[in-house]
C-alpha cells in the first residue's frame, strides 16, 4: 500500500498535538511499553474507578505512528469500562494484524479505522500496536508491556 | 526548495559504475512500489553480484559433496574449491598463510570464537579487557558474557562529539591487568574509521593481544592484516557482497595453535577414543562438522570480485559518494548529521528534525530509498548522541551520485510532510 495512506492528517494531527499526553495524578494502574527494536518507549497511567476509566494519560518517545495511535486510544477508552477498553483492544490488534476486517458491522472500531493500513506495513505492526499492549498490561495490573516474545503480533499467540 | 543538485563525477573517472550494477541483477529486478531501487543499506548486507551467484551455482550443479573426506571425484572438486575460497580469503587480509585463515558464518561467530578459544582460556578474575564505545553489540556482549563469567572487568574507550575515540582516553585505560583489546576498524553506525594500527601498538607495547571487528572495514577499505599487525581480524561474507552464513577470521598462527577449540565434532580432530582426542592442526581445529561450503565459495568469488575491481578504487568511489550526500544532506535544514568524525567510511547516520527515524524509513521507502532505520545494534551509541535512533544512509561501490539526490529528494518530501 501507500505509505502516504497511513500518514494521513489526522494521524500526523494527532503526533503533533497528541491528547492526553504527559503526567497523571493518582494513577490507579500504570506501565510502560517498549518495543526494543525500534526504541519505542512509553508510559500509559489510568484513573480507574468503579470498573471505569475515569483518566487516562501517557508520555514517552516514539514515532509517529505510535504516538498517534497512543493519542487516539487515549481518546477513545476515555470515560468507557474497563470491558468496553479490552474490546477495544481486541478490535485494533485484529484490525492492524489484519485478522479481522474493521468494517465488519458491529465492528467497534470507529475512528480507529485510519490505522487499518498498518496491516500492509509489517514493519509498523508494532508501532501501532504498542499502547494497546501497554494499556491491556496495565488493566491486567503487568508493569511492562513488549511487543516480543509471546506478545509478538506478528508471530506470538495473543496474550 | 533547492535546485536539482549538480551530480558530480566520481574522482576516478575510469570507474564505470553503470557496468558494475549491470553486474548485480537485484538493482534492476526490483522498483519499490514503482519506483527505481536506491539501494543504501549496504552495512546491513550487500548485493550479490551475477558472477557470485553463478559461483554458487556452479557448486551446487557440479562440485557438490563433502570436504576433507571422500575419495571421489565430487568430494576433491568440493574440497578444492573450499580451501581455494580460504586462500582468496587469505589474500584478501594479506595474511601470511591460509591456515590463519578461519571459516565462520560471520563476524560474530569469530568474535566468540576468539572469546572462547583464546579469552575462556587465558583471562581470569580482575583481568582488564578493552573495547571502545563504538562497538556493535557483537563486540561487547561476548565480552560482557565473558566478564560475568571470569569475574573479569570490561573497560570502555569513550568517544567524542564527532564520533571519534579518544586517543588518549583509550590509552589511559591500559593497567598491569588489562589482558585484551576488542576494537571496530570501522563504527557500523556512525561510519568512523579507527586509528585501528595506533590503538594496536599501544596494546603491543605492553604485549596484549587485540582483536579487530573488521565487519563494516573489509566492504569498504583494503584491509592488509600484516601491516595493521593485528592478532586477530573478523568479517562478515554477506556485507562484502557474499552470501549469509559465510564469514572469516584472521588469526596469527601462534596464538591460534594455543586456543582451545569453540567446538567439538568431527572435522577438528586427529583421533578420537573414549580415552583421549587429539585436535586437528589449525584451522581445522576451529571447524567442526560439515560446514557451510556452498556460502565459503560464494564469499571467495565475492572476494576475488572485489579484489578485481580494486579496494582502493572501492574506497575512492565511496569516499566521493559519502562527500557528496554529506554536503547535499546537511544542506537541508533541520537535519542533525550523527558522526562526524575526521576519518569515515561510506556511512551517514541522521536525524530530520523532530521526525521519528521510523517514519523517515517507511517514507524514504516510498520513494524506493532502503536505508537502516533504528539503533544499528550499537545502544551505547546511540546513548552516547542521545538519540534512540537514526536512519542510516550507507553506500557501496554500486550506488550513484543519482541514489544519493533520489535520498536528498525523499527526505524533502518527509519534512514536507510532517511541516
Amino acid at each position: 500500500m501507500d505509505s502516504k495512506q497511513l500518514y494521513q492528517e489526522v494521524i500526523l494531527d494527532h503526533n503533533r498535538k497528541p491528547r492526553n499526553y504527559g503526567p497523571l495524578e493518582g494513577a490507579t494502574h500504570v506501565s510502560e511499553g517498549l518495543n526494543p527494536l525500534c526504541g519505542d518507549h512509553i508510559w500509559l497511567r489510568l484513573r480507574v474507578a468503579d470498573d471505569r476509566i475515569d483518566a487516562v494519560a501517557f508520555e514517552g518517545q516514539s514515532c509517529a505512528i505510535c504516538k498517534a495511535s497512543a493519542s487516539m486510544m487515549t481518546a477513545s477508552i476515555k470515560g468507557r469500562s474497563v470491558g468496553e477498553a479490552e474490546t477495544l483492544v481486541t478490535a485494533f490488534r485484529g484490525m492492524v494484524t489484519g485478522e479481522v476486517d474493521p468494517s465488519t458491522p458491529g465492528n467497534p472500531i470507529g475512528r480507529l479505522a485510519v490505522f487499518s493500513g498498518v496491516k500492509d506495513l509489517p514493519s509498523r505492526v508494532k508501532c501501532a500496536i504498542l499502547p494497546w499492549h501497554t494499556l491491556h498490561a496495565a488493566l491486567g495490573s503487568q508493569t511492562v508491556a513488549t511487543t516480543e516474545g509471546a506478545q509478538d503480533p506478528m508471530g506470538g499467540a495473543p496474550s | 526548495m533547492s535546485a536539482t543538485p549538480l551530480r558530480k563525477p566520481s574522482a576516478d573517472t575510469a570507474f564505470d559504475v553503470e557496468r558494475i550494477r549491470a553486474d548485480f541483477p537485484i538493482l534492476h529486478n526490483v522498483r519499490p512500489h514503482g519506483k527505481p531501487l536506491s539501494f543504501l543499506d549496504n552495512a546491513a548486507s550487500s548485493q550479490m553480484p551475477q558472477q557470485v551467484i553463478d559461483r554458487i551455482v556452479r557448486y551446487e550443479t557440479h562440485e557438490h559433496a563433502n570436504i576433507h573426506r571422500g575419495v571421489h571425484l565430487l568430494s576433491t572438486l568440493a574440497t578444492e574449491a573450499y580451501e581455494g575460497a580460504r586462500r582468496s580469503v587469505q589474500r584478501f587480509l594479506n595474511a601470511k598463510e591460509d591456515r590463519e585463515i578461519i571459516f565462520t558464518t560471520g563476524c560474530t561467530e569469530g568474535v566468540n570464537l576468539v572469546m572462547h578459544g583464546y579469552g575462556r582460556k587465558f583471562i581470569g578474575a580482575g583481568d582488564e579487557i578493552i573495547v571502545t564505545h563504538l562497538e556493535h553489540h557483537s563486540n561487547i556482549v561476548p565480552w560482557q558474557m565473558l566478564c560475568e563469567e571470569k569475574g573479569a572487568k570490561l573497560r570502555v574507550a569513550p568517544i567524542d562529539d564527532r564520533g571519534e575515540v579518544i586517543q588518549e582516553a583509550y590509552d589511559a585505560l591500559f593497567n598491569e591487568r588489562t589482558k585484551f583489546v576488542a576494537i571496530s576498524h570501522v563504527s557500523n553506525a556512525l561510519g568512523t574509521i579507527n586509528p585501528v594500527r595506533r590503538m594496536i601498538d599501544v596494546a603491543h607495547a605492553r604485549g596484549i593481544p587485540v582483536l579487530v571487528d573488521g565487519a563494516q572495514a573489509a566492504p569498504h577499505i583494503a584491509v592488509d592484516v600484516q601491516a595493521l599487525d593485528c592478532d586477530f581480524y573478523a568479517f562478515s561474507g554477506h556485507k562484502v557482497c557474499g552470501p549469509t552464513g559465510s564469514g572469516a577470521l584472521y588469526g596469527k598462527a601462534a596464538l591460534l595453535e594455543k586456543m582451545q577449540p569453540f567446538k567439538g565434532g568431527g572435522d577438528m580432530i586427529l583421533s578420537v577414543t573414549f580415552e583421549k582426542t587429539t585436535f586437528n592442526t589449525i584451522p581445522h581445529k576451529f571447524e567442526a562438522g560439515t560446514p557451510p561450503i556452498m556460502p565459503m565459495i560464494g564469499l571467495g568469488a565475492a572476494l576475488d570480485y572485489l579484489s578485481a575491481i580494486g579496494m582502493d578504487r572501492i574506497a575512492a568511489h565511496e569516499h566521493a559518494l559519502l562527500e557528496y550526500a554529506t554536503e547535499q544532506v546537511s544542506a537541508l535544514d533541520g537535519v542533525r548529521i550523527i558522526g562526524t568524525a575526521r576519518e569515515k567510511a561510506a556511512v551517514l547516520s541522521f536525524y530530520v528534525g523532530e521526525v521519528h527515524p521510523h517514519d523517515v524509513g517507511t517514507l524514504l521507502d516510498e520513494e524506493g530509498v532502503a536505508v537502516r532505520t533504528g539503533h544499528h545494534c550499537a545502544q551505547p551509541v546511540m546513548q552516547r548522541f542521545g538519540v534512540p535512533a537514526t536512519v542510516r544512509a550507507s553506500f557501496a561501490f554500486y550506488n550513484t551520485f543519482a541514489e544519493v539526490d533520489a535520498l536528498v529528494e525523499a527526505i524533502r518530501k518527509v519534512q514536507k510532510l510532517f511541516g
